[in-house]
C-alpha cells in the first residue's frame, strides 16, 4: 500500500532553526512542509518589499535551505513545500537557487502566487467590498491605509506545481493545511470534489501545521514530556483512503491528549472546518492509539468548498510601546497602579487608548484571576497606542523617571526605553473565488 | 455549601485567537466527564466566569468524537494580536485560566479522573 510521508519542521516565523534539519535527516520524509506566515506577517513583509523591490519574504527559510542542503544531496527524493516565499515568492525561489547552487544542487522550483490582491485593489473595490467578518464595516472606510491584502489560496496550484515537476514549491500566503493537501492529491490523484479525502487532508495539515504544538508543546500535561531540550516535530503517513497515522521521529511522538488539544486549536465550529479546498468535519474522525508514540486518525468526512477565499488585510493604525518596571515591597500590586497612572499623567496629553498591567497579579486574565495574598515583586507593564508617533515617544520617556520620582521598590529598567512601533491592524474578510487567480511558474 | 475541585481535575485544555476572538478547547479525560461538561459547563457559564473580560458573547460547539467542547469567547482580546495592550495579545493562557475554575464536585467523580498517566515516548 502506497503510503506518503509529510513531515512539518517549522510553524512560524521565529520557530527553532534547528527543528527542519532534525527531522529531515531522521524522519525519512518524502515531503518537509515548512510554515513561516502568521496573520500579520505579510504587513511586515510588504513594507520590506516596497523599501525593496528584492525583499519580502521569509529570509530564515533560506538559512534553514542552506543548512538542509547535505540532507538534501543524501536524500534527492526529499521534497519542500513552504510558504516563505510571503509577498516575493519569485525573490525567495531566485535566493533558494542560488543557496542551492553554491552546495552544487540542481532543484526544479515552484513558484506560487496570485494571492497578493493589493496591486488590484482599486480595481476590486467596486464589485468587493472586503466587509470586515467581525464588524461588518467597509473597507472603503480605510482604503488608503491598507499595507497589504492576500487571498488564502487553496491546494490546487501546489499540486499543480508538483505536477509540473518541482521539487520545491514555495508560495506567496496559502492556507496552512494547504502545504499537506497539495502533495496528498498530487501523490493519490484525489480529485477535487473527493470531500471526504480532502477533509482528511486538511485534517493531517491542521495537526501537523503549528509544529511542536501536535508533539508535547503546551501540552497541559507537560510533566510527562520526559526531555524538552528534545521535543518533537510530527510527521503523517497518509495513505489513499485518506486514513493516516501520525507521529515523530525526533522527540517523544505524539497521543491522544496532545493530539485533540491540537485538532481543536485555534478553531471556530469543529462540525465546519473551512479551508479553500473543502469544508471539513472534525467530528467524524477517529483517533485510536498505535503505541506510545504513534496515533492513528481515520474517517474523515467533509463537504463541498465554499465559494469564497479568506482574505487577511493589515492596514496602519497609528503607533504603539511598552515599557515595565519591576516593582517590590509591600503592596507592590498598589504602587504598581499608582505608577502606571503617574507615568500616563506625566505625558501631558491623553492618549488615544493605553493600559496598566500588574504580571504576578492575573493579567493574563485581568479581573477574572485576583491574586490571593500580597505579592513580593509584580513586574508593572504600561501600553499605549495613539495617531500621533511624538506622543507615543513622550510616553517612552515617562518610565526611567520612576526610579527616583514614584514610590519605595521600583526596580528593573534596564531595557531602556521602549521603541514606539507602528501598528498594522488586521482587517478580515472574503472574496469571490472567481475573482482570484493563481499563478504557478517554474525556476530550474 | 457543596464541595469545589478544579476544572482542570477532569479535563485538559488549548486556547488560541482568531482576530478579535478567543478559542477555548476544553477536554474531558474520561466520557463521564465529558457527560458532566455537557451538562454543566455551558456557554452562559463561560460568559459569567469572564465577564471582567467583556467577551461580546461566547458560543460553544461540541466534538464529542474526541471528548472536547469548544467554546469561541468573541471580542474578549482588546483588539487582537495586532492592537491589543494586553500581555496576552492571543489568548494562549484563556484555557489555562479557564482549567483554574472550581466546579461542584460531581457525584461520580473517580470515573472522571486521568486513566494513568501516559508519558510520551515511553
Amino acid at each position: 500500500m502506497k503510503t506518503i510521508r509529510i513531515g512539518n519542521g517549522c510553524g512560524f516565523w521565529g520557530d527553532s532553526v534547528d527543528a527542519p534539519i532534525r527531522l529531515a535527516q531522521r524522519g525519512r520524509l518524502d515531503y518537509l512542509t515548512l510554515e513561516y506566515l502568521a496573520e500579520l506577517t505579510m504587513s511586515i513583509l510588504a513594507l520590506q518589499k516596497q523599501r525593496d523591490p528584492e525583499a519580502g519574504y521569509a529570509g530564515d527559510f533560506l538559512d534553514v535551505l542552506q543548512r538542509l542542503t547535505p540532507v538534501l544531496q543524501q536524500q534527492p527524493n526529499l521534497k519542500i513545500i513552504t510558504n516563505a516565499g510571503g509577498m516575493n515568492p519569485s525573490a525567495c525561489a531566485r535566493q533558494a537557487k542560488v543557496v542551492l547552487q553554491k552546495a552544487g544542487l540542481t532543484r526544479r522550483i515552484g513558484i506560487v502566487s496570485g494571492d497578493d490582491l493589493l496591486p488590484r485593489l482599486d480595481a476590486l473595490l467596486p464589485q468587493h467590498p472586503f466587509t470586515n467578518l467581525d464588524t461588518g464595516e467597509l473597507l472603503a472606510t480605510i482604503t488608503p491605509r491598507v499595507v497589504s491584502a492576500n487571498a488564502y489560496l487553496g491546494a490546487k496550484p501546489i499540486a499543480e506545481a508538483l505536477a509540473q515537476g518541482a521539487q520545491i514549491v514555495i508560495t506567496g500566503r496559502v492556507a496552512d493545511a494547504s502545504l499537506t493537501m497539495g502533495p496528498a492529491v498530487h501523490e493519490f490523484g484525489w480529485l477535487w470534489d473527493d470531500w471526504d479525502r480532502l477533509s482528511a487532508a486538511s485534517v493531517a495539515g491542521h495537526l501537523i501545521e503549528c509544529g511542536a504544538q501536535a508533539c508535547g508543546g503546551l501540552w497541559c500535561n507537560w510533566r510527562d514530556v520526559p526531555d524538552w531540550s528534545d521535543i518533537g516535530y510530527p510527521h503523517v503517513d497518509l495513505t489513499d483512503d485518506g486514513s493516516f497515522t501520525i507521529s515523530s521521529d525526533a522527540g517523544p511522538g505524539v497521543n491522544r491528549e496532545t493530539l485533540v488539544e491540537q485538532l481543536l486549536y485555534e478553531v471556530g465550529d469543529p462540525l465546519k472546518y473551512l479551508t479553500p479546498d473543502v469544508v471539513a468535519d472534525f467530528t467524524s474522525i477517529s483517533l485510536t492509539t498505535v503505541d506510545e508514540r504513534t496515533v492513528r486518525v481515520s474517517g474523515a468526512q467533509g463537504d463541498e468548498a465554499t465559494s469564497t477565499y479568506k482574505v487577511s488585510i493589515a492596514y496602519r493604525d497609528g503607533y504603539t510601546a511598552s515599557g515595565t518596571l519591576t516593582i517590590a515591597g509591600r503592596d507592590a500590586v498598589a504602587k504598581a497602579q499608582l505608577c502606571g497612572k503617574a507615568i500616563l499623567q506625566r505625558i501631558g496629553v491623553a492618549v488615544d487608548r493605553s493600559n496598566i498591567e500588574c504580571i504576578g497579579g492575573g493579567a493574563c486574565a485581568p479581573g477574572v484571576i485576583d491574586p490571593s495574598a500580597d505579592p513580593p515583586e509584580v513586574m508593572l507593564r504600561v501600553s499605549v497606542h495613539d495617531r500621533r508617533k511624538d506622543v507615543v515617544e513622550r510616553f517612552a520617556k515617562e518610565l526611567a523617571p520612576l526610579v527616583t520620582s514614584g514610590p519605595p521598590g521600583v526596580t528593573g529598567y534596564t531595557t531602556g526605553r521602549p521603541a514606539a512601533r507602528e501598528v498594522f491592524a488586521y482587517w478580515p474578510a472574503l472574496i469571490e473565488k472567481n475573482a482570484v487567480e493563481s499563478k504557478v511558474e517554474m525556476l530550474t | 455549601m457543596s464541595q469545589k475541585i478544579a476544572l482542570n481535575e477532569i479535563a485538559h485544555g488549548r486556547s488560541g485567537d482568531k482576530g478579535n476572538h478567543a478559542n477555548i478547547a476544553i477536554i474531558a479525560y474520561t466520557q463521564a466527564g465529558y457527560d458532566w461538561l455537557r451538562d454543566h459547563l455551558t456557554a452562559d457559564a463561560v460568559a459569567q466566569y469572564f465577564k471582567p473580560m467583556l467577551p461580546s458573547r461566547v458560543i460553544r460547539y461540541e466534538a464529542p468524537n474526541v471528548l472536547g467542547l469548544n467554546f469561541v469567547l468573541h471580542d474578549i482580546l482588546a483588539g487582537g494580536a495586532s492592537r491589543s495592550l494586553r500581555i496576552d495579545t492571543q489568548g494562549k493562557t484563556l484555557a489555562l485560566t479557564l482549567l483554574r475554575m472550581p466546579i461542584d464536585l460531581p457525584a461520580n467523580v473517580e470515573r472522571m479522573l486521568r486513566e494513568p498517566p501516559s508519558r510520551l515516548g515511553r
